[in-house]
């Protein structure tokens, strides 16, 4: 465990009372894919005694929470609860916010993220992240697709093309933009700039990626594309999304978080969380009577 | 139940309209202003204005004079000045956005920067000599060290004394500020989700620049340069310290040697009595806005190319 402030509090890892009971294998026997055929689901990323800061503020108090791998875990809870801090430290964004720190451990595949030696480019590259308003860089669909490999690996123009249309296709967005590749990616719908910001981010073989509430901004066609592109996603990456929508944590995901006020209330299979909560204050939220 | 009472709508409307004929009037005036100048000017000095003009030095006939030395002269110093001043002030304003931490030091240095772009024009040609052309004494103009040979364009000698290379120096110094605060306006316009998304896939910090944000924020630095140039193009006083020739009767032909420009002769002729003078010096004025909007036009090329929209 790595602490990085010394005074903050760090509790005893203690066994996660309401740890996700093990899922059951993907429908269909092992995918193809050689990180989905693993045997027994495994845990991505571990967090113990987890504990964020902006400033003198703290987001996070004591987060223990374990997200499996080639799952989607959804983090759900009210304004304010610390869920998208909590993103934002699994790909070390919160390195761009000056009075940001956190101490405890978040580990992903043994890989401590909060060393503050750690190599964010190298992380950032294994942990993609869509953001809540699509970002299209003011470039060509190609170009958009094809930044990420290009700031790691120099390419042959047909391995590049090769892998652009492998990103748009596996982000459902191929037949609708294969005839217009090179024009310009802000004249996409909301929806589709969205699947282009996931096909940007997979373009650079990430093994986590990061959703912070993807939807938000579009309507309810385009999140249903969305929806079901993660559903389809989570055979090869590991799935964290953020959503302030309990409709779509119930439809997407296997695994749900609920936080409030920057402590993890519960956690555990989607299914049972949304229909049997253990705590009084998940059955408030999730059947709508706060937050 | 309404809380404040309703501003009658006819009231509202007459206030638009009031506000309206007071912008158009100011514009009006400006406009104004500006075309009564160019017409008095272009109506002197038009008709001195012929090849003669342009290809021959200056003389002690108004009717023989000619602008070929502070012409090239001022192409010259123009282009030093803009390749120092442009990549120096872009790295500056990309160090000072995107790389410094905000702390009190970067405060200053910008607190700084804000208040030399509003420093007289001749403080920095009085810095210029003492720095560029003297070298601060640190060495003998009698005992230059040299760089190169006099028959280069690139011949190079400390200090640097009257010559052209010095008078672009002076005018980058005293259009950097105006260039790093342009620069920085335009980085600030970028928006933090392009740099966001860039991060997230893997980039440094310098691949967010070159490749996002640079790209994203040049055409806006290109308006910046031309406000920049067009200041640098019209100074006059600082030249006059670093030792710009009233009277020359030759073009620069490395960066050693010795230039007046435009603004130096139009101040010289314009201050004689004789009408004629003042007719070739309102020539030379057409002349130096010609050579203006060239200097401009780079720039809008270079903004239009980088704007170009892709299809959508």
């Amino acid at each position: 465990m790595i602490r990085l402030d010394a005074s903050a509090p760090v509790t005893e890892p203690f066994p996660t009372p309401s740890t996700a009971p093990s899922p059951p294998a993907p429908a269909g026997g092992p995918s193809p894919d050689l990180r989905g055929a693993e045997a027994a689901p495994t845990r991505a990323i571990e967090m113990r005694a987890l504990c964020a800061w902006y400033g003198s503020h703290q987001v996070l108090h004591t987060v223990d929470l374990d997200i499996t791998a080639h799952r989607v875990c959804a983090l759900i809870g009210p304004s304010g609860c610390g869920k998208s801090t909590l993103l934002r430290w699994m790909n070390r964004m919160n390195d761009t916010i000056a009075s940001a720190r956190a101490s405890g451990s978040l580990n992903l595949h043994g890989l401590e993220l909060l060393d503050p030696t750690l190599d964010v480019v190298d992380l950032r590259r294994r942990v993609g992240m869509v953001f809540q308003k699509p970002n299209p860089f003011p470039k060509s669909i190609f170009e958009n697709v094809a930044f990420g490999p290009r700031l790691h690996r120099s390419y042959g123009r047909t391995d590049l093309e090769e892998l652009v249309e492998q990103s748009l296709r596996a982000s459902a967005l191929w037949d609708e933009v294969k005839d217009r590749l090179h024009h310009s990616a802000l004249g996409l719908s909301g929806g589709q700039q969205q699947r282009l910001c996931i096909a940007r981010a997979i373009a650079v073989d990430p093994e986590v990626l990061l959703m912070d509430e993807p939807c938000s901004a579009l309507d309810p066609r385009s999140t249903a594309s969305i929806e079901e592109l993660i559903r389809e996603l989570r055979e090869t990456y590991t799935i964290v999304i953020v959503t302030h929508n309990m409709q779509q944590a119930s439809r997407v995901s296997d695994t749900t978080a609920f936080f409030d006020e920057g402590r993890l209330v519960e956690t555990g299979a989607t299914d049972i969380l949304f229909t049997a909560p253990r705590e009084r204050r998940t059955e408030d939220y999730v059947s709508g009577r706060f937050g | 139940m309404t809380i404040g009472h309703t501003i009658p709508i006819a009231r509202r409307l007459r206030h638009d309209r009031l506000m309206l004929a007071a912008c158009l009037a100011a514009t009006t005036l400006a406009i104004a202003v500006l075309s009564a100048l160019l017409i008095s000017i272009f109506v002197q000095g038009f008709s001195s204005l012929d090849w003669h003009f342009l290809s021959s030095f200056a003389s002690r006939k108004a009717a023989n004079a000619g602008i070929l030395a502070p012409l090239m002269g001022s192409l010259w110093v123009c282009t030093i000045c803009g390749m120092v001043a442009i990549p120096v002030g872009i790295a500056t304003a990309i160090y000072l956005e995107e790389y410094a931490r905000r702390s009190r030091l970067r405060s200053l240095i910008q607190l700084n920067i804000s208040n030399l772009s509003g420093v007289p024009s001749i403080v920095y040609g009085i810095l210029a000599l003492a720095a560029f052309g003297r070298c601060f004494g640190a060495i003998s103009s009698d005992d230059p060290w040299t760089l190169g040979s006099p028959d280069s364009v690139f011949f190079v000698q400390f200090p640097f004394g009257r010559s052209v290379l010095a008078g672009g120096l002076t005018l980058a110094l005293v259009i950097l500020p105006i260039m790093i605060i342009a620069a920085q306006e335009a980085l600030r316009a970028v928006p933090v989700s392009l740099r966001q998304a860039a991060l997230a896939l893997g980039s440094t910090k310098w691949q967010v620049v070159w490749k996002v944000t640079l790209p994203s924020a040049l055409p806006t630095m290109m308006t910046g340069a031309i406000l920049s140039m067009s200041r640098a193009i019209g100074e006059a006083a600082p030249l006059l310290v670093i030792g710009g020739v009233l009277l020359l009767f030759s073009v620069p032909d490395n960066l050693m040697s010795d230039f007046t420009v435009l603004p130096l002769q139009i101040y010289n002729w314009a201050g004689r009595p004789q009408d004629d003078f003042h007719r070739i010096a309102a020539a030379a004025i057409i002349v130096q806005l010609v050579l203006l909007l060239g200097f401009n036009s780079v720039a809008i090329v270079i903004r239009q190319k980088l704007q170009r929209p892709l299809q959508s």
